[in-house]
């Protein structure tokens, strides 16, 4: 036996907006993700230069040197618009809070010896200036990039490296007794501590990169994919009895991790796909960002961990990921 | 060693966002931030800026998902329920028309716009402000879009809204707008859009647009309106945040200040001529006219802001009694233009029936039965005669705000207003002396304007006939003209029929 409520029948005239129907092959019914992200940007009869860079419009492929046929080939597998990406990261957020009190039920941090606090906030507090960093690096990316379907989780990303900024900076309150003070002394680590200064020079080389695609790279590979992979899980026997409460804390970014780079390196991958030119280059790219990386993180772990190796670990790992991307590192 | 104090609610978050921020030491400020220096603006010292409101990712994400959640439940039962069939009229259907091709790309443009200053200014605080506002963009334009969705599945003119975009004549008034806000500088973008669009107009858009959906049983587009209005409320505060930060940096911050407000409500003020066309003659169930909501909005909050803002001292923007008494003749102006133009638009257009042009007497009563229903009953008749009048030539545009040259003198509502400038040997055109004006500020910029009627000329709309410029434009065969007869009108009067039919059975 069925139920069934009679209703009136309306045939739809079409199922999706036009220019969604041209790229999925034909009037049908449309994802969420495709009508929200397909053919979104303007890409013709631009009224002004932009006066702060009137070499190119404000939407203009010329910002990279990879070329791209159609910057619509990159989508995103997650299928992320606003609402799936919202949802996707509060879910995400209800596991760092419960972890949260639960280290903070069992004063998980609370009861660590002085020593090994003070260590856990010039060694791993500082990294929320890492982020920092790199929220600028995925804003420009977003606002530089060419296509909807590329810089629109640009910004999904600057807003999770905001958000990972500030667990960072969370746990650090945990250690410093919410007073703040470990916070400006990772900072002050951040700014003067050797340990830091190559991972900051790394940042700050990023900071200035104009060709956007060439600065997402820099970002997946080198300072997702090497500085914070390994800040986040190379460090354990460096943290001793604190590692365990410092991979509760961090779960949100080892997680992140692994979802943000479904998208990012099926990027790295269509792009480098789409021509011998293109892969050339973001090859190129690669090599350096990843060695770049290698060498400011092996000052870092020599500091933390008292092992360089650390960083060869991490990078060699990146450069097995690039290969498969399609590179050739 | 005394105990040291926790932190209050302020300091907590200030160390959660501008304490992320550090001065670069291996590469030099300026190039980290090659942007904000060309304007003209100077900031003495950015830890001055308030944070507006506190807002920590992890709230963010919780409130939004929470919003995002409700909304798209209201979308979904809209679309299982046929919501469409009980708006109050398919006429109502232009309004949206009017919005998704007109409005919503421009979020999409403030999304990259505020994505642009969330880099580059180089406070953190108004960063961090202004990334989630660019969030919240993203948000408007892909929402919007999938609410309009189900309506795209009935009815014409929305399926082509991207294409349209950046092509048809009267949608390069709101894109030409945004292009404008998008390549200027960043402080003069959050001045454009942060405060004078977001806060000074944006009761003057956002609201008629959802209290006219609200009045016309569209609870699709309603449900985003509630959904948008905390997000709203987040920008306005920065808006005002903004323009309060600067001129209290530095006194001369001033002058460049108050040349970007008056500039912003001029374009703001054209560009909304387009809703007060929709307020007055779209909406089959009236909110208000656009005089009542130019009084209640602009005339009366916009007054006591400015009233609030003389401290600083700035002063209102220049032109606005022009803009209030052109109050009385905008949208007679614009909707007589669109009636004629209709069958060369993406929107349907009809003749006011009776009541309607009693309302508009009765809402204008200085202008409505001595200026324009003359023209609209003489139009009646040449319908009743079957001669339904449509203009077929080009029109001439403001090189401004692109708007067809169609308003008239301050003071004298009968002759056309024409202004002219020359620069580097050619003349410009505009339509007021407020668009004349901005021209004249910065000719280098705007004689690239993509002037719509030029570029037809030029052949670069597809062709030289009209057929060829409305295939380019992507327009349907149903897209514009007429209402009465029109696809939109015999759908609807198919499902008003079934429905009589079906109660009746």
């Amino acid at each position: 036996m069925t139920v069934e409520i009679k209703t009136m029948d309306f045939e739809p005239k079409r199922h999706t907006f036009g220019h969604v129907a041209r790229r999925i092959g034909g009037d049908k019914p449309a994802s969420r993700y495709q009508e929200a992200t397909l053919d979104v940007q303007a890409t013709e009869n631009f009224h002004y230069r932009p006066l702060w860079e009137p070499e190119f419009w404000h939407y203009d492929t010329g910002k990279t040197k990879v070329v791209m046929e159609d910057w619509y080939k990159p989508l995103d597998p997650r299928q992320y618009y606003y609402a799936t990406y919202n949802i996707a990261r509060a879910n995400m957020n209800q596991s760092v809070e419960r972890n949260f009190t639960f280290v903070e039920d069992k004063n998980l941090l609370g009861k660590l010896s002085d020593e090994l606090k003070q260590k856990l906030i010039i060694g791993l507090i500082p990294a929320r200036h890492v982020h920092w960093g790199s929220n600028m690096n995925t804003s420009e990316m977003c606002q530089r990039g060419y296509g909807t379907a590329f810089t629109a989780p640009c910004m999904f990303s600057a807003g999770d490296h905001l958000g990972m900024a500030q667990i960072v900076s969370r746990i650090g309150l945990e250690l410093d007794g919410q007073t703040g003070n470990g916070l400006d002394k990772a900072k002050d680590a951040w700014m003067n501590d050797k340990a830091w200064q190559g991972i900051r020079k790394l940042v700050e080389n990023t900071l200035v990169q104009r060709d956007f695609f060439e600065l997402f790279v820099a970002q997946v590979l080198g300072i997702n994919g090497v500085i914070l992979e390994a800040i986040y899980n190379g460090l354990d026997d460096a943290w001793g009895e604190a590692s365990l409460p410092i991979s509760m804390l961090s779960e949100f970014m080892n997680d992140w991790q692994k979802e943000e780079a479904r998208w990012s390196h099926s990027t790295i991958k269509i792009v480098a796909a789409e021509s011998a030119e293109n892969k050339a280059i973001v090859s190129a790219w690669a090599s350096d960002w990843i060695n770049r990386a290698e060498d400011a993180l092996r000052t870092y772990t020599a500091a933390i961990a008292g092992d360089e190796n650390i960083a060869k670990t991490y990078a060699d790992k990146e450069r097995v990921t690039a290969k498969s991307l399609g590179l050739e590192i | 060693m005394a105990p040291t104090k926790k932190m209050g609610i302020k300091q907590k978050y200030a160390h959660l966002t501008r304490g992320l921020d550090w001065e670069t030491t291996y590469e030099k400020m300026d190039d980290v931030f090659p942007y904000d220096k060309f304007e003209g603006i100077k900031i003495t010292d950015w830890s001055k800026w308030e944070d507006p409101f506190r807002l920590t990712m992890d709230s963010y994400w919780k409130f939004q998902a929470e919003k995002e959640r409700k909304l798209y439940a209201v979308i979904d039962a809209f679309a299982q329920n046929n919501g469409q069939t009980n708006i109050s009229d398919a006429r109502y259907v232009n309004v949206l028309k009017l919005f998704l091709t007109g409005i919503s790309p421009e979020e999409y443009q403030a999304h990259r716009g505020f994505a642009f200053t969330g880099r580059h200014l180089r406070g953190v605080g108004p960063r961090v402000a202004c990334q989630q506002q660019s969030l919240d963009e993203l948000r408007h334009f892909q929402t919007q879009c999938h609410t309009i969705s189900h309506f795209n599945k009935f009815f014409n003119g929305l399926s082509e809204f991207r294409t349209m975009h950046d092509r048809v004549f009267y949608l390069s008034v709101p894109k030409s707008f945004f292009d404008d806000a998008r390549t200027a500088g960043p402080f003069e973008f959050m001045i454009a859009i942060g405060f004078a669009f977001e806060y000074v107009l944006t009761n003057l858009l956002f609201v008629p647009f959802m209290s006219g959906a609200a009045y016309n049983g569209d609870m699709s587009t309603v449900t985003f309106g509630f959904s948008a209005q905390s997000d709203e409320s987040r920008h306005m505060t920065l808006g005002i945040e903004v323009i309060k930060f600067l001129l209290e940096q530095h006194p001369d911050n001033l002058p460049i200040v108050q040349e970007w407000v008056d500039k912003w409500f001029w374009r703001g003020f054209r560009l909304l001529g387009l809703v007060s066309m929709m307020m007055d003659y779209m909406l089959p169930k009236k909110v208000m006219s656009w005089k009542e909501a130019w009084e209640i909005y602009f005339v009366e909050a916009g007054g006591s802001l400015f009233k609030d803002l003389e401290r600083y001292g700035l002063k209102m923007p220049k032109y606005h009694e022009q803009a209030t008494e052109a109050c009385e003749h905008i949208s007679h102006q614009l909707y007589g233009l669109l009636y004629q133009l209709s069958h060369v638009t993406g929107l349907h257009a009809w003749m006011p029936d009776d009541e309607h042009m009693d309302w508009l007497s009765e809402k204008y009563p200085n202008t409505f039965d001595k200026y324009y229903r003359p023209r609209f009953e003489l139009w009646k008749q040449q319908e009743a005669e079957g001669k339904r009048f449509y203009y077929n030539g080009l029109l001439q545009l403001c090189h401004t705000c692109q708007l067809p040259m169609t308003f008239t003198e301050p003071d004298d509502p009968t002759t056309t207003c024409f202004r002219e400038s020359e620069y580097e040997g050619q003349h410009y055109h505009f339509c007021s002396d407020g668009c004349k004006d901005i021209f004249d500020r910065e000719p280098e910029k705007y004689i690239s304007s993509w002037l719509p009627i030029q570029q037809i000329f030029q052949g670069n709309c597809g062709g030289p006939t009209i057929p060829d410029v409305l295939a380019y434009y992507m327009f349907g065969p149903n897209d514009g003209g007429e209402y009465v007869g029109s696809e939109d009108n015999k759908l609807w009067e198919s499902w008003k029929n079934a429905t009589t039919k079906e109660a009746a059975e």
